[in-house]
């Protein structure tokens, strides 16, 4: 499969001035939408309840706070400008953080290369030092954050709809006169499931290539089951609900029923699913970055440093920097989405609330 | 029982032709033949008529019935054919790693389990104090650790500072322990985390339980309420859930394997993968999931025998 947006991306190459709008304008879209629909979300009452729970734990405040900063760098190396005369995107980030290329490792704050017979004087201070190949750790460290938004956020708006309508229809037409739905969509995600996710990960970026985007279609064809199964699970129990029944004597149709019933009320399920998975996604990006089906080279990634440290704590001196820098990023975001995963389980859902 | 066993078994057969159904899909249709070979011949600079001995010797451009005809009948039979890369028999080299990857696979899930249940029983009876607390925090720092950093971290600290193994290589003719007891406690360390959190919320939900409070109140001290009334009903949403460590398992087997350069079946597949080899890795994905259903057999089984309420339907 070749890249589908290739064209437009070829003619936006004539277009500079255009691209540069449209390339700004996707990410503050994206955070403006996420304002307002968690401004709408805190003026219902189940979510106002669950805000104050997580006001009340300082843990979930920390996560917000670092996903929050973790999502800043993001969005500083979403936004910036073609530079014409390099002939490439310079973002808010690189404009910042960008570093001159040295020609070797070098110790965090060191002023020579170190592990070469003869140590060069270096060309300016590097916070984290930098790479075998002369790239300074903390540019590149931070250039991680962004692959990590794109990762967890492209595959859960890949996930989400495909999940929640197979589960809503397999559900609700579970053990009715159309049973074969709920027959059929359940026969696909067993048979998706018992390929090992892994597996099936590597397969899919085998055959369409490495890549972010490729990356994110492979996660989401393992993660939609999951999903699909617990919305399965919590429309067969809604189905059953006086509400519902309610609505049916009042002569709703179907449509109604499921869209302005039954999904509302699977809210907190896939909110739920969807944060808890994030942190899943962040790890299985970087593992298969690892293995050699990743996000490729020349993206910045926390995978790509790992893969790359391999081999580094064997020799002599230690070089622990790049290492240390890349698992010590990718341990606060996903640490931070797990936590918030947990407390928002605990504030939202009513089975564990005493 | 043997009537339950037998339909359960015959249940997978469905499951086994969709999966046959998706690695045809996956391998010939998703990508157009020449995008695949092109990948595949890609270190050797292919020309056009390579390209085309290629998708021909593969197969890829026969109709999709026959396709679908061939691939299903060859995986069934075993047959996966030469490795594209090494020209070796795919099945023989298969059957050199089974060895190494079992040994490795099997030590490191009954030694999870056991050390979960273990630490989660202790979490368990200390609940609310602040080694519950500690064991949740370390869990939950432990998850959100990638599989690298502890193969990295513990490679470094065993083989490295404390001399325990050899750090890379195999020899088959040695004994084996020499080779998989490090990689072995790498993979039940990485594994134990989530297994932890999950067990201790499994005897958490039984120890509120009537029945519970029923032996409390007629004397049983608390450790006796927790070993034989608690833990052995925990043990049936435990058996269930022993499944969810199988990935781990196989994820272990691809990223050990690959560290410390065992031969198994695990590195046989990263050698694959970065050789670009389709054919290795379509029989590989294959037998994976083949091993996986058995597991959750298996699974299914077991929870029958400890389960007596389960009948299958």
């Amino acid at each position: 499969m070749g890249n589908p947006l290739l064209p437009l991306q070829l003619w936006l190459d004539d277009h500079p001035v255009l691209q540069n709008w449209l390339y700004n304008l996707v990410p503050v879209l994206v955070i403006v939408l996420l304002a307002l629909a968690l401004r709408q979300g805190l003026k219902q009452p189940i979510w106002a309840e669950a805000a104050r729970r997580i006001r009340r734990r300082p843990a979930a405040l920390w996560a917000i706070g670092i996903i929050g900063f973790y999502g800043l760098i993001a969005f500083s190396d979403s936004i910036g400008l073609y530079d014409a005369k390099k002939q490439e995107r310079v973002s808010l980030l690189d404009a910042i953080s960008r570093r001159e290329k040295e020609r070797y490792y070098s110790a965090p704050l060191a002023t020579m290369t170190t592990g070469e017979a003869f140590p060069k004087p270096l060309k300016e201070k590097h916070i984290l030092g930098t790479d075998g190949k002369g790239d300074d750790v903390l540019y590149q460290t931070l250039k991680g954050a962004r692959t990590a938004f794109i990762i967890g956020g492209l595959t859960s708006l890949l996930t989400i709809p495909v999940g929640i309508i197979l589960g809503l229809l397999s559900g609700f037409y579970s053990g009715t006169k159309y049973k074969w739905i709920d027959d059929l969509i359940t026969y696909i995600y067993t048979v998706i499931s018992s390929i090992p996710s892994i597996l099936l990960q590597i397969a899919f970026v085998m055959v369409l290539g490495k890549g972010i985007f490729q990356i994110c279609i492979a996660l989401g064809m393992a993660r939609w089951v999951g999903l699909c199964r617990q919305v399965r699970g919590e429309t067969l129990r809604h189905r059953e609900r006086e509400y519902v029944r309610g609505a049916r004597a009042l002569g709703v149709s179907t449509w109604g029923i499921l869209t302005r019933h039954i999904l509302p009320n699977l809210l907190p399920t896939v909110i739920i699913f969807t944060t808890l998975g994030i942190s899943g996604l962040i790890l299985s990006e970087a593992i298969l970055s690892y293995l050699g089906v990743g996000v490729g080279d020349g993206v910045g990634s926390w995978g790509n440093m790992i893969n790359a440290s391999r081999d580094e704590l064997a020799r002599e001196p230690i070089l622990w920097w790049n290492l240390a820098s890349a698992s010590t990023a990718m341990l606060g975001i996903v640490l931070a989405f797990n936590l918030l995963g947990d407390a928002l389980r605990d504030a939202i859902d009513p089975r564990l609330r005493s | 029982m043997l009537n339950y066993i037998v339909r359960r078994v015959l249940y997978a057969i469905p499951t086994l032709i969709g999966v046959l159904l998706v690695t045809w899909f996956l391998f010939f249709k998703t990508a157009s033949p020449e995008v695949i070979a092109r990948r595949n011949l890609s270190s050797r600079a292919p020309t056009q008529a390579q390209i085309q001995s290629w998708i021909k010797g593969h197969g890829y451009d026969k109709p999709p019935l026959d396709q679908l005809q061939n691939s299903t009948l060859d995986m069934m039979r075993f047959r996966f054919g030469k490795s594209d890369a090494t020209k070796e028999d795919i099945l023989e080299r298969v059957k050199k790693g089974v060895v190494p990857s079992f040994t490795i696979g099997f030590n490191s899930f009954v030694a999870t389990v056991f050390f979960a249940v273990i630490f989660a029983a202790i979490a368990a009876y200390f609940r609310g104090t602040y080694v519950d607390t500690m064991t949740t925090v370390i869990c939950v720092i432990g998850m959100s650790l990638v599989y690298m950093i502890y193969i990295i971290g513990f490679q470094f600290l065993f083989c490295k500072i404390l001399k325990l193994g050899p750090t890379w290589g195999f020899n088959p003719d040695e004994n084996l322990i020499k080779y998989i007891l490090i990689p072995t406690i790498i993979g039940v360390v990485a594994g134990l985390a989530t297994e932890i959190r999950l067990y201790r919320t499994f005897l958490l939900e039984e120890i509120n339980l009537d029945y519970v409070r029923t032996a409390r109140a007629k004397g049983v001290a608390e450790p006796a309420v927790l070993l034989k009334h608690v833990l052995k009903n925990a043990l049936i949403p435990i058996i269930t859930n022993t499944v969810a460590v199988l990935p781990g398992l196989i994820l272990g087997s691809l990223l050990l394997e690959n560290f410390f350069g065992i031969p198994g079946l695990g590195s046989y597949l990263v050698e694959a993968i970065s050789a670009n080899d389709f054919t290795v890795v379509r029989a590989m994905v294959f037998l994976g999931t083949l091993l996986y259903i058995v597991g959750l057999i298996l699974t299914d089984i077991a929870y029958a025998l400890v389960d007596p309420r389960v009948r299958l339907s």
